[in-house]
């Protein structure tokens, strides 16, 4: 297992050199730059010159590449010109935000699409099996940012139950019930699509597991319902809907940049946003590496655990 | 069975949780923000507090609540007046400005205001070799490039020396980039002196909290009269929408930039809606150097084919008034108000077009999806495609992200486009003719007209309006610019938007600043 691990960890090397390749020349690409979106109507060829050489940006691209990655090895993202700060703290207080709000979402999510798909298959063609994969059809079809508008609408602005916007009170805020507050809303809203797939996959999972001869036998025996159900059934489907919770889990966290925009949730899609609008150069590039480190980082996770479920993986 | 009653249970037990978990919420979802503190939606979060530092909108508001000016503007105009000078003189030539400063003025950290803070600002931001040249870069430092000199004559007199009479100088005093920083504030902060802000004004900086929020209280030591509210948080609410409901659930007290459709929600008991014209002129830049737009004509033609009228209230909802010419009524008192719009004449249009030849012409026409000051920039480029199809024009739009956009029409339209759309906001009637208009201004000089409009007497005109010192003979001199440059055409006059904002029923004495500017300092929350 330890060298299974290793490997998967090397292996994640070269793809985050791609994706800081990647990144980069496509800021550099994309038209425009940092100090004609500083400068806007002011952006004088003379002043943006002057701006772009007091910003460091005059040098040539390879070169700046390897500066910033270089900087970046030695845990230096630069400073932001938007933000005037360094970039690696904007990056981590932002990213923290989203890791709760996506992090509560997944819980959400994870939960309660696990318990609807084995109710589903519990029940096939019966009535809750018919009711939730209705829901389930309605969840996956609306978009998470109309849903939230929705929400919005109907919970902070009509009957006044949740805030609307916001991660805390802005005065005289804070605390764990303030940030639970503000986490209901938005966290349903993201959790809603990512709930109907994994009803679903764990429904079919949880059937074709049902179907299998150990389930006849564990009855045959006389094991209760329950426990076939949850002991035998599910531990046995939990391996094809592992891999789905990992997929999950990252739709979970890049549809929380619409719903970080609808609910003003200061998190990394928010910010990431606004840095490409404003070419932040620096702070995208940052936001996007810490961002895809951590995708690899999860998608190792999910192997592992995999793996730990089912010993045939292991290799 | 067992699976299915247990299934109920806790599908009635989670019911039930859902059901009353909204019931410990209510106390804290529908506080009402708290008495005395005056709550701002504002649009994004700023970059820094530093004045010099900074170019939006969006952070002047707040700056202009910690700091002041050697001179400001007075209030609901756009005319300079007394700040932290209580005077000054002007050299017969225009070069030498001697300030008078405001006595028994103290930063907000207690350090003295005086001829060597003023000095220490100036130079921070001009000076390349001054110790603190590098707390920047500082953009919009070319507003005071033709200081040479600055001189702390004795403690409460200061005196700049220009290379060349410049008359926008006392108003470009007036815009935030001219603030007054404490000298020791930036010493003690260097490079992150902007998220700990020192100035001489109504309020001082209490907190930045990241992506959340700005504070600042009352400064109980301030010259004048004390702000009228104990604090003032400034929150970024970037989404329009999600801004609008926070104003309606009365999380925030006031929020600025409402977009217009949004502003029938505010028209109930428990709102005040405020309008500003401002110094804000949205164009169509034409292309008087190749193709149609070469002859005068068929510019005038274009400015009667569009239908401003309809585009001000129906796209813009209202948010706008009709513009007559290249000057902003707002700068009143250099405002030519003989001037009209060019009215709403198809006929006349098409009659112009076929005099110069070009009925059925094919147009390009650059069109943005937003930015600053552009209002609502694709839906209003298809009611112009529309309009001027309607007299024979056969206009192809393409449109630019924002940045994208400024990259290809700042460079000048040759061989690109016909047309493009273009909004400014600026702080003296100077600004904009002088940088859009000259031929000296063309792109390849550096410049920003991109249409290469070039008439010898405008030309004239504004660099005799620009070293005159005489208020009353620069307003004579823009007047007279405005009404040639109106005939001529160089553009499409459309707009010159209101800046709008909202406050609740528990804010009083508010009024928006054709300035643009949020000052809050008189400003009273129940």
């Amino acid at each position: 297992m330890g060298a299974y691990i290793l490997k998967r960890l090397a292996a994640a090397i070269p793809v985050m050199i791609g994706v800081s390749v990647l990144v980069f020349f496509i800021m550099a690409m994309i038209p425009g730059d940092p100090a004609t979106a500083i400068l806007g109507s002011y952006a004088t060829p003379e002043n943006v010159e002057k701006l772009n050489r007091d910003l460091g940006l005059d040098k040539p691209l390879v070169a700046r590449y390897f500066i910033w990655l270089g900087n970046m090895l030695t845990g230096d993202f630069g400073r932001s010109y938007s933000q005037n700060k360094p970039v690696i703290d904007e990056v981590m207080g932002r990213f923290g935000n989203t890791l709760i709000l996506a992090g509560v979402a997944f819980v959400l999510c994870a939960v309660l699409g696990i318990l609807a798909g084995v109710i589903s298959a519990a029940r096939q063609y019966g009535f809750a099996d018919k009711a939730i994969t209705f829901v389930v059809l309605i969840g996956i079809s609306i978009p998470s940012f109309f849903l939230g508008m929705i929400l919005i609408i109907l919970f902070a602005l009509k009957w006044k139950l949740f805030p609307v916007s916001g991660m805390y009170l802005i005065y005289g805020g804070g605390g764990l019930a303030d940030l639970a507050n503000h986490l209901v809303l938005p966290a349903s809203a993201l959790a809603v699509v990512a709930t109907g797939v994994i009803a679903r996959l764990s429904r079919s999972a949880m059937l074709e597991v049902l179907r299998q001869d150990f389930i006849r036998t564990a009855r045959a025996k006389g094991v209760g319902e329950r426990r076939v159900i949850m002991g035998h059934a599910l531990k046995a489907a939990m391996v094809s809907i592992i891999p789905v919770l990992g997929i999950q889990a990252g739709f979970v966290i890049s549809g929380a940049v619409y719903i970080e925009m609808v609910f003003d949730w200061p998190g990394i899609g928010q910010m990431l946003v606004n840095a490409i609008r404003q070419r932040d150069v620096l702070l995208v590039q940052g936001g996007v590496v810490v961002v895809a480190a951590c995708y690899v980082l999860f998608n190792i996770v999910v192997d592992v655990a995999q793996g730990m479920l089912d010993p045939r993986i292991k290799t | 069975m067992t699976l299915l009653s247990w299934t109920r249970r806790t599908v009635l037990a989670m019911g039930a949780a859902l059901a009353l978990s909204p019931l410990a919420a209510p106390l804290a979802a529908s506080a009402q923000t708290p008495e005395g503190v005056l709550i701002v939606g504002q649009v994004a979060e700023p970059k820094s507090l530093d004045p010099a530092a900074v170019t939006a909108v969006n952070d002047f508001r707040i700056l202009v609540n910690l700091y002041e000016g050697l001179t400001r503007y007075k209030p609901g105009t756009l005319e300079v007046a007394p700040g932290l000078a209580t005077s000054w003189v002007v050299s017969e030539d225009g070069t030498e400005y001697t300030f008078k400063l405001r006595e028994g003025v103290t930063f907000h950290d207690g350090t003295p205001f005086n001829a060597e803070a003023v000095k220490f600002n100036f130079d921070r931001m001009l000076k390349e070799d001054h110790s603190f040249h590098n707390t920047g870069p500082f953009p919009l430092a070319f507003f005071f490039s033709s200081v040479t000199e600055t001189t702390a004559v004795d403690d409460l007199t200061v005196k700049f020396t220009l290379s060349a009479p410049y008359a926008p100088f006392l108003s470009n005093l007036a815009y935030p980039t001219g603030l007054i920083v404490s000298p020791a504030a930036v010493e003690a902060g260097g490079a992150d002196y902007g998220r700990s802000p020192v100035g001489t004004g109504p309020f001082k900086f209490v907190e930045w909290r990241a992506n959340e929020a700005v504070v600042v209280e009352r400064y109980e030591d301030y010259w004048g009269e004390k702000a009228g509210t104990q604090a003032v948080v400034f929150r970024p609410i970037e989404d329009a929408n999600t801004r609008t409901a926070e104003m309606i659930a009365g999380g925030i007290d006031m929020m600025v930039e409402v977009p217009p459709t949004s502003l029938s929600q505010f028209s109930g008991d428990g709102f005040t809606v405020a309008e500003q014209a401002g110094p804000h002129v949205w164009f169509l830049i034409l292309n008087a150097k190749e193709g149609p737009f070469a002859d005068k004509r068929v510019r005038q033609a274009a400015n009667y084919a569009i239908n401003k009228e309809a585009l001000v209230n129906d796209v813009l909802e209202g948010t706008a008034e009709v513009a007559a010419g290249p000057t902003p009524p707002a700068f009143a008192w250099a405002y030519n108000s003989d001037l009209e719009p060019y009215p709403y004449d198809p006929e006349k249009a098409k009659a112009l077009l076929a005099e110069a030849g070009a009925e059925g012409a094919s147009l390009t026409f650059y069109v943005t999806e937003g930015g600053s000051g552009m209002l609502d920039p694709v839906a209003m480029g298809t009611a112009i495609q529309a309009d001027l199809a309607a007299v024979g024009l056969d206009v192809k739009i393409e449109t630019y992200e924002w940045n994208t956009f400024l990259g290809n029409v700042n460079p000048g339209l040759e061989g690109k486009a016909d047309m493009a759309e273009m909004a400014w906001m600026t702080n003296d009637p100077d600004t904009l003719p002088y940088l859009a208009l000259r031929t000296d201004a063309w792109p390849d000089k550096g410049g920003f007209n991109s249409g290469y409009y070039s008439n010898a007497e405008v030309d004239a005109l504004l660099e005799e309006a620009r070293t005159a010192v005489d208020q009353g003979k620069r307003a004579e001199l823009y007047k007279k610019m405005q009404a040639i440059v109106q005939e001529d055409a160089p553009w499409v006059f459309v707009a010159n938007w209101k800046q709008n904002a909202v406050t609740s029923n528990r804010v009083e004495g508010f009024e928006l600043e054709p300035s643009f500017l949020l000052s809050l300092q008189n400003v009273v929350k129940k």
